[in-house]
């Protein structure tokens, strides 16, 4: 029932924050997502059984287009754990980052952010493609709602480009997903969108022609979401305009649930499909990686250099997953949870110093350690991690990503597709000096040098009143626990790496016969046969 | 070849279209009477009518009955008049307090005195009710007169509610257009029948059907025939609003009151796709009726007919989606959104019986909600008397009425195809209907055009709720009855919680569902070409229209 509970929560927040004061919706928030927390932790920690790699609870449905197979069936293995995990651990900071930016609206504010939550949970829970699919696309209108509300100047444009964009590309998963449930029905007879039903079919029963179109049609949707190189239009824009709350979640969650996406369903579904598109999108990744890396270089705007900066670091997770190994896989996905937390947290930073200068403007803000200690001692922490310094979580996820892509040939004969190598990766590392270069160049202009600050110093009206010149004791506490996650995940990285393990192999468990099945029809012969033969011979 | 079939049951099949007649007539003249509060009551006699005539289909309806009575559709029948009743019922509640307002207005201030020559309240429910009728006639219509009967009761009162529902030029002149446009539309498919019977010898649709399936079995449907059914389906697109003649829909939609642009966009589509699937059925989907000796999948419609409902399936949803992109009134806007939606439902009308007409009666249900939902917000605003028509007067008017810009936003979010919006789950039915017929184009052509679709309907979203009140948005009131502002919430709702007890609406898959057994890994054809023929004719008269 605790899963339940855990997608209720939320919801039940929601309207006790819509029934309440202007006053007590923040709180009402807070204590409604903190339970949330506690209720996802203490389910994580009372039934380890996720992190076996098998979906647990598998049992209960609840139907709701029964004589079509649409069921909600809630449960979670290993990476969708961590993924509500994550959910659950930003949310209350993001809402607590809220507290004194936002002031107009304050009650629809907290209740589109609840739903926001309950949306994003069902879909990291959700065992079945439809009730996926309605979390997933419902993200949109809470988004919508807080960046076209609460947004800045330009916040009508972003927010309807990102809906747009966001639901064009999801149409056709949906399309893509229809057409297996559909052939799934044809061959056996009955409905269901059950999805390791649909999986195993999908992956085992459909022709290579027919991977490759559910394959393309699976990843438009998530590719945009992710986003990945050329789609990623609509993200500078809505992650520069969204209040800083929406943005911590924009870039911390929301674009998890495309790599979630492309991780959960593209991979395992279309293997055929997956193994024909990899060079095609380590490319893009790598593109990603480079490209946005010089853009990054060009910004004066954090926050839109942050937002830049999370296209080139998906493009990390996009090699991780497109390395089609074990290792690639767990690198992409530590460095999703990896991702949220840094980016999560730096977005938090800014709209602390947002809040007090009333700028995000680097040419007119610098040398604020010698003012904001405390606060300089945090964008530290997390830029460093966002760099990839070794010690914290941002390292591992990177590493693992790269390292996926450069033995992906060597993993040949395990039976894996390994169609990147060795040059994949060299490239894409230099997407590690562009990423050190551009966060500390940022860090050099706000944090160290002389002091400079916007005129008018920007203590004025409200903000002087509520604000002291250094954070204070709520955003301290914000930023802290997140500056403790990404030191443990940086030092001690092997339990979660170990959970990740198993349903990882799960993902790529159709691969030796897709790799055959591929080559076939590409007239090759199969060169992991011989070996396999060699290796039982012995 | 026609068998006689007795008075008697026919006419007890027919007690709800009686009922609803029977309300007519009692309303028309109750409109006329001089108490206040007798006039008042017509709307609530009119639900009170429609509300009757449910009962008598939901209690002493019977499919056994029915097929007895001649009706070719029996379950399809009962399902349809079911929905037309129900939002019926709702589309009486949007429009109660605009007809008649000035008057009414006039003698309660006691600047005139009540004249039963200028009132139209009592006409105007009337032919809202004939209307009704009509539209109730057609799914159970055993030969073409009736068809033609019932498509032309159905929408001969709506020229005259265009007109009278509002005072001013433009509703006459967009009651004149549609009467003109109408007519024409009327004359294409008439010839159509002329030539169908011409190709047959015969007006009973069960013979035609026979004849038909002997033509395909002799070599397919002869050139009169073809020509027949294809001027059919261009004159019943008249009412479904689809192209190549939907370009009546937004200056008519425009000009006439909101509750009236509710009931066009509404009652004459579900008359539209109910004669489409009457006629389609005398040539058959025989693809669904399940598969040949040989395990060939028999092919759905005749490959002529096939092309031409494509073509418009495709053209009016692009047409429609490209049109609303660009309007400044939210009526064209709706007008052009309502077109879009007829070219999702032909795409069900393509994909036949079984879940075609599932995912069909699914998306009449949730798009009759949903058009309620948004036309009660709309008709319970006024401006000056006026009705409310541009995005500039709904402008920030969430700041004043919450509730109706949310029920705006639900609408809005439910014709987007926003999930777990009802409809989300139409859709998801209407393209899993598609893609089993084997047009799995057509459906990624719906799934672009509901993508281009977001950016008005989200500015239906975006208009009232987060624009700031304008200048012309302020003289934006609340109109006198709060029952189009009920009907407008009760919608939403449904809207909202249906989907949790769709599965139980949607019970009766088993009946529509086509038989097809689990070998047949290949997707349909499209066209009966590749069948032998003798067998397929054969099937064709095997499948019984009694499943439907």
């Amino acid at each position: 029932m605790i899963q339940y509970l855990l997608l209720l929560l939320p919801i039940i927040s929601a309207l006790v924050i819509a029934l309440s004061s202007q006053r007590a919706a923040k709180w009402i928030a807070l204590i409604g997502s903190t339970a949330a927390f506690i209720a996802a932790t203490l389910f994580a920690v009372q039934f380890p059984h996720w992190t076996t790699g098998n979906f647990w609870p598998d049992l209960n449905t609840t139907p709701i287009l029964g004589n079509f197979g649409v069921d909600l069936k809630i449960g979670v293995d290993s990476v969708s754990m961590l993924l509500v995990l994550l959910t659950v651990f930003l949310t209350p900071l993001a809402i607590a980052g809220s507290f004194s930016a936002i002031t107009t609206r304050v009650r629809e504010y907290y209740a589109w952010f609840m739903i926001l939550q309950a949306s994003m949970l069902l879909a990291f829970m959700s065992r079945d493609l439809i009730f996926f699919y309605v979390g997933y696309e419902f993200t949109l209108i809470p988004m919508f709602f807080l960046i076209s509300i609460w947004g800045g100047p330009m916040r009508g444009p972003a927010a309807i480009k990102f809906f747009i964009f966001t639901f064009l590309g999801s149409v056709f998963t949906l399309t893509a997903v229809i057409f297996v449930a559909v052939r799934h029905f044809d061959s056996t007879g009955t409905w269901t969108f059950a999805i390791a039903d649909l999986v195993k079919f999908s992956s085992t029963q459909l022709s290579a022609r027919e991977q490759f179109w559910v394959f393309v049609g699976l990843m438009t949707g998530f590719a945009i979401k992710t986003p990945f190189f050329p789609t990623h239009a609509w993200l500078p824009l809505a992650h520069d305009q969204a209040p800083t709350g929406g943005s911590v979640i924009l870039a911390g969650i929301l674009l998890k649930l495309g790599t979630y996406g492309v991780f959960r369903f593209a991979l395992p579904m279309a293997p055929i499909g997956a193994i024909e598109c990899t060079t095609f999108f380590a490319i893009l990744g790598i593109i990603a990686i480079l490209y946005m890396g010089l853009v990054c270089w060009v910004q004066t705007d954090i926050k839109k250099l942050i937002a830049y900066s999370s296209v080139s670091h998906m493009g990390f997770v996009v090699l991780g997953l497109f390395a089609l190994n074990p290792i690639g896989l767990q690198g992409a996905v530590m460095y999703m949870v990896n991702h949220g937390l840094s980016t999560g947290a730096l977005f938090l930073c800014i709209g602390m110093i947002y809040e007090r200068y009333h700028t995000k403007d680097m040419e007119q803000l610098g040398g604020l350690v010698s003012k904001m200690p405390v606060w300089s001692f945090f964008m530290i922490i997390f830029t460093l991690s966002s760099v990839g310094l070794p010690g914290l979580n941002g390292f591992v996820g990177e590493f693992l990503c790269l390292m996926g892509a450069f033995v992906a040939e060597h993993d040949q004969p395990a039976g894996y597709p390994g169609v990147l190598g060795p040059w994949y990766a060299v490239v894409a590392a230099i997407g590690l000096i562009l990423g050190a270069m551009y966060l500390l160049i940022m860090l050099r202009k706000i944090v160290w040098g002389t002091l400079r600050e916007p005129h008018g110093d920007g203590h004025t009206e409200h903000a002087a009143s509520e604000l002291p010149t250094d954070l204070n004791f709520r955003e301290i506490a914000i930023l802290a626990p997140i500056a403790v996650a990404c030191l443990v995940i940086g030092l001690y990285p092997k339990p979660l790496l170990n959970a990740v393990e198993p349903c990882v192999k799960e993902v790529l468990v159709n691969y030796p016969a897709a790799i055959d099945a591929f080559n076939a029809k590409r007239g090759l012969v199969n060169p992991s046969a011989p070996v396999k033969q060699a290796e039982t011979a012995k | 070849m026609s068998s006689f079939i007795p008075m008697g049951p026919k006419i007890a099949v027919l007690t709800p279209e009686i009922i609803v007649f029977g309300g007519s007539v009692l309303v028309s003249i109750i409109g006329l009477s001089r108490s206040k509060t007798l006039r008042n009551s017509v709307p609530l006699l009119a639900a009170l009518t429609l509300l009757a005539s449910l009962v008598a289909i939901a209690f002493g309806y019977s499919n056994e009955a029915a097929e007895q009575a001649g009706v070719l559709m029996p379950h399809f029948n009962k399902i349809i008049k079911t929905i037309i009743l129900v939002i019926g019922i709702g589309l009486v509640a949007i429009s109660v307090g605009h007809i008649d307002r000035r008057m009414e207005d006039a003698v309660a201030r006691g600047a005139t005195t009540f004249d039963p020559m200028r009132v139209v309240r009592g006409e105007f429910y009337a032919f809202m009710l004939l209307s009704i009728c009509g539209a109730m006639l057609i799914p159970g219509s055993p030969d073409l007169i009736w068809l033609f009967l019932a498509l032309e009761l159905t929408s001969l009162p709506t020229y005259i509610m265009v007109a009278m529902s509002r005072g001013t030029r433009r509703a006459q002149e967009a009651a004149v257009k549609y009467f003109f446009l109408g007519a024409m539309s009327t004359a294409i498919f008439l010839y159509g029948f002329a030539l169908i019977y011409g190709s047959t010898g015969s007006l009973q649709l069960s013979t035609i059907r026979e004849v038909f399936a002997d033509q395909v079995g002799r070599g397919g449907i002869d050139t009169l025939g073809t020509t027949g059914l294809i001027l059919c389906i261009l004159g019943f697109c008249y009412k479904l609003a689809a192209a190549p003649m939907h370009f009546y829909a937004p200056d008519v939609y425009e000009g006439a009151a909101n509750p009236v642009t509710g009931f066009l966009s509404f009652i004459p589509k579900i008359a539209g796709f109910a004669a489409l699937a009457v006629l389609l059925n005398t040539v058959g989907w025989s693809g669904h009726a399940g598969i040949s000796e040989t395990g060939t999948v028999i092919g759905g419609l005749p490959a002529p007919i096939l092309a031409t409902l494509w073509m418009i399936s495709a053209l009016t949803m692009t047409l429609g989606n490209i049109g609303a992109l660009l309007q400044k009134s939210v009526k064209r806007m709706l007008a052009y959104s309502s077109i879009s939606h007829s070219g999702y439902m032909v795409l069900a009308i393509i994909a036949g019986p079984g879940l075609g007409f599932e995912a069909l009666l699914f998306y009449l249900i949730s798009y009759g909600v949903t058009n309620l939902a948004i036309f009660g917000a709309l008709s319970g605003l006024q401006k000056r008397g006026e009705d409310v028509e541009s995005f500039e007067e709904l402008s920030g008017i969430g700041r004043r009425y919450p509730g109706l810009a949310a029920w705006l936003a639900i609408g809005s979010g439910s014709l987007m195809g926003m999930p777990p919006l009802l409809g989300f789950w139409a859709k998801l039915m209407l393209f899993m209907a598609g893609v089993q017929a084997g047009h799995t184009p057509l459906v990624i052509i719906a799934a672009l055009n509901s993508a281009v679709s977001v950016w008005y309907y989200l500015r239906l979203i975006g208009v009232p709720t987060l624009s700031p009140p304008g200048t012309s948005s302020e003289g934006v009131l609340k109109g006198p009855s709060s029952w189009p502002r009920f009907a407008g919430a009760v919608a939403a709702f449904v809207v909202i919680l249906l989907p949790l007890f769709a599965s139980r609406i949607l019970g009766n898959s088993a009946e529509f569902a086509p038989v097809r057994p689990a070998s047949s890994a290949k997707p349909v054809p499209t066209t009966t070409q590749e069948t032998p023929r003798e067998e397929n004719a054969q099937l064709a008269l095997h499948c019984s229209p009694t499943r439907l």
